[in-house]
């Protein structure tokens, strides 16, 4: 059947009579829509949300003893230094603007290139031989900003924060266990810049 | 497998009341108590918007009010993404986006895909993501809905609707009533619970922290996140906030959230199911239809959670043993939950992700690839079922060739005119996406592969997949911002939006005009076990015809070549 006797057979002239509205009704129900869905309904939620929980509703962000903000508790930030608990690779180096993954496909060299490098890195600091490495410690997050790693990773990093930074290894295992969550319904992990704020001090 | 047995029992739960609600506060046919609670509300809308609603149109007309709305509201979006630079709220100073990212972005979000080419924390204005993105946010899943309410009234109403006039409703009525009494209420009540858990809800632009180590600049990109973020899961749109979408922990922070998001993409889907079943009488042929589209739904999201619990290939001899399968996934939910999401969200043509599918191993790759080939595994809202009627009118042409009868569906007689278009809206999906995947490979450098070998055949393949079948999530490493990406895609995204969901509807109208025949004791039997499975039958056959062989240069080598 060709396209015109499609048409034909649809009857578009009957649309008139059926009162379906002309193009004037469908511009005024578009813009009375955009106008209830587009702008009041985030603004009801964005009131709402700041009588309620304005700590939430402005990003979780974390303030200091002296009262400047540090960053959010939902954001990883990125840590090299030896003093700290490391999180997991980053494919955004934690730039929270540009938040990312690697999107490296299990098939692609790249990704075991990345693995070694780190592994090895790991290895070095942290004497954790190859095979031995928790895996998120070797894996990128989807956001880049991951702000967790698993109890087990941050285990392992406990023995060099206590040699570095002269203290009993059980008190930063306690500490760890403090910023630990396992009782959510995701997976146990620990937050690592609320730790390292911890040792800090600063939390 | 306990979370992704408690998360299908959630979802009955919860889908059921939804379903028997809805079934209820939608039927315009019937009066009942919540026309009382919303109807001077609606009222007072449809006035100022000039719709008389008493007014019933033909189904020709009602397509006619689909096609014209859905112009404007690509109009609306394309002028406010080009001119943000120059439109209030907008305090990151966010510059326009180039025209055909901006067309591409327009056509996504109105055809209900929320594919995206772009990042939207760095490349949307706060206007943006809620005047253009917000509003068709809500009205396309309401028009896949309102579609499906049409066709319910003319072909699956027991008795059959006795409209004099050959109206199958009223296009603005519909959306309205769906709007203000499903999507509205449960967005609120969804975006709150989010801003309890830490989505951001607010006007103030980024913040700028230093960071504890090394002391550089954290720039944290905030804005009124949570209301977004509710509709985006609950109206099977998927398109996020944040580039990476519900991975970021500003958009999805907890286990809880990670919860309700989840429960949401899949909610009304499947609730539709029941309301539809309410409405039409048909309760045998409906629970036939979830029966059949529950054990697809199982059947790759086992496949799915399985291939994420084994290792990733490349990380063999470096991590501990038997780890799962963790690159691109959130720590704080694992394996099993970024697996689950996966499945639902290609499933239900939502798109949303909490973990890179790019990243995924390949078997996990196929079961996302099979989920939108089938894409009527509940669906998009109203057009998951949709596409299964689809289904059902071919087999019901099959089963009553097999049985040696004139073919029909319903009691009226399908004949060429009817089946050239069914035919048409089936074999369009094959045609588009593998004729365009086909030559977007012929040119290596249009693909913007980022990966090599099987997978970024797989890449091209997911990008043309999830827009055909509006789903929107992507292997994200693809290169996909240019003007070829952007043209192609708004070929399948509209292709792929509005012939499968008119399609039954002009077949709905035509029928509707026919005689019924008698039904004897030859006659094809729609509620029976038989025919539910044999339009199952059809679907595998069909999908399975159409692209086998591409799966098998995709996800499957790659699988072979990673096997150990």
């Amino acid at each position: 059947m060709s396209f015109a006797s499609f048409l034909n057979s649809t009857r578009l002239g009957s649309a008139r009579r059926d009162n379906a509205g002309g193009a004037a009704t469908a511009l005024r129900f578009t813009l009375l829509m955009a106008g209830l869905l587009g702008l009041l309904y985030p603004l009801v939620v964005v009131g709402l949300g700041q009588l309620a929980f304005p700590h939430q509703a402005n990003g979780s962000l974390l303030s200091d003893r002296e009262g400047r903000v540090v960053g959010s508790a939902l954001i990883g930030q990125r840590f090299t230094g030896d003093r700290y608990f490391q999180g997991r690779p980053s494919a955004v180096d934690y730039a929270a603007d540009a938040v990312a993954g690697s999107n490296l496909a299990p098939s692609n060299p790249a990704l075991r290139q990345r693995a070694e490098a780190d592994a090895r890195r790991i290895t070095a600091r942290d004497g954790v031989p190859p095979g031995r490495i928790p895996a998120d410690l070797l894996t990128a997050s989807g956001s880049g900003v991951d702000p967790h790693i698993s109890p087990e990773a941050a285990a392992i990093q406990v023995a060099r924060i206590a040699r570095v930074r002269g203290l009993a290894p059980s008190a930063v295992t306690a500490l760890v266990e403090r910023y630990s969550d396992r009782g959510d319904l995701g997976e146990p992990r620990v937050n690592v810049l609320a730790l390292n704020l911890a040792l800090d001090g600063r939390e | 497998m306990n979370a992704m047995m408690l998360c299908y029992a959630l979802l009955i739960g919860l889908a059921l009341p939804l379903g028997l609600y809805m079934g209820r506060a939608l039927d315009t046919d019937r009066p009942s108590v919540m026309d009382r609670l919303f109807g001077p509300v609606e009222s007072v809308l449809m006035r100022l918007a000039g719709v008389d609603r008493r007014a019933s149109m033909s189904w020709s007309a009602y397509l006619l009010a689909v096609l014209k709305l859905h112009l404007l509201l690509v109009a609306l979006a394309w002028l406010v993404f080009m001119g943000q630079g120059f439109l209030p709220l907008n305090p990151d100073g966010i510059p326009g986006m180039n025209w055909d990212t901006a067309l591409h972005t327009a056509v996504s979000f109105a055809t209900n895909t929320n594919q995206q080419h772009y990042s939207g924390q760095a490349q949307l204005s706060y206007l943006s993501q809620t005047l253009a993105i917000v509003t068709l946010q809500f009205l396309t899943p309401a028009t896949g809905l309102a579609v499906l309410l049409a066709i319910t009234r003319t072909l699956l109403r027991r008795p059959a609707a006795t409209d004099a006039g050959g109206g199958v409703g009223n296009y603005y009525v519909d959306l309205t009533r769906i709007v203000m009494r499903v999507l509205l209420p449960l967005s609120l009540v969804v975006a709150l619970i989010l801003v309890w858990q830490g989505v951001p809800a607010t006007y103030q632009g980024a913040e700028r922290v230093m960071m504890l180590d090394g002391g550089a600049t954290q720039v944290i990109p905030r804005g009124p996140v949570a209301p977004m973020v509710a509709i985006k899961q609950l109206g099977t749109n998927g398109g996020g906030w944040y580039g990476p979408n519900s991975t970021v922990p500003l958009e999805n922070p907890t286990g809880l959230s990670n919860l309700i998001e989840t429960i949401a993409l899949m909610l009304i889907p499947v609730a539709s199911l029941i309301a539809v079943g309410v409405i039409s009488g048909r309760r045998r042929l409906m629970m036939g239809i979830g029966a059949v589209m529950i054990a697809f739904s199982l059947i790759t999201t086992s496949l799915i959670v399985v291939s994420e619990r084994l290792p990733n290939a490349a990380l063999a001899g470096l991590v501990v043993a038997d780890s799962p399968n963790l690159e691109g996934k959130e720590l704080r939910f694992g394996s099993d939950l970024s697996a689950l999401w996966g499945s639902w969200t290609t499933q239900t043509s939502n798109g949303s992700v909490n973990a890179m599918h790019d990243s995924f191993n390949p078997l996990g790759g196929l079961g996302l690839l099979m989920d939108m080939f089938v894409n009527v595994t509940f669906g998009g809202i109203g057009v998951g079922l949709i596409g299964y009627l689809l289904y059902l009118m071919l087999a019901a042409f099959i089963g009553s060739l097999m049985i040696g009868r004139a073919p029909e569906l319903f009691g009226k007689p399908l004949e060429t005119r009817e089946m050239r278009w069914i035919s048409l809206a089936i074999l369009a999906q094959p045609l588009i996406i593998l004729g365009l995947s086909a030559i977007t490979v012929t040119f290596p450098g249009l693909t913007g592969n980022s990966n090599p070998g099987f997978h970024g055949l797989s890449q091209v393949l997911y990008e043309f997949t999830s827009a055909f079948a509006n789903n929107g999530s992507g292997f994200e490493g693809l290169g996909d911002a240019t003007p070829w990406w952007n043209l192609t895609c708004v070929v399948a995204l509209a292709v792929g939006r509005f012939l499968p969901m008119l399609v039954p509807l002009a077949v709905a109208g035509w029928l509707a005009g026919k005689r019924t025949a008698p039904q004897g004791r030859g006659s094809l039997v729609m509620e029976s076990g038989a025919f539910v499975g044999l339009s199952a039958g059809v679907i595998v056959i069909v999908n399975l015809l159409g692209f086998l062989p591409a799966l098998v240069l995709g996800p499957i080598a790659e699988q072979l070549v990673l096997a150990p």
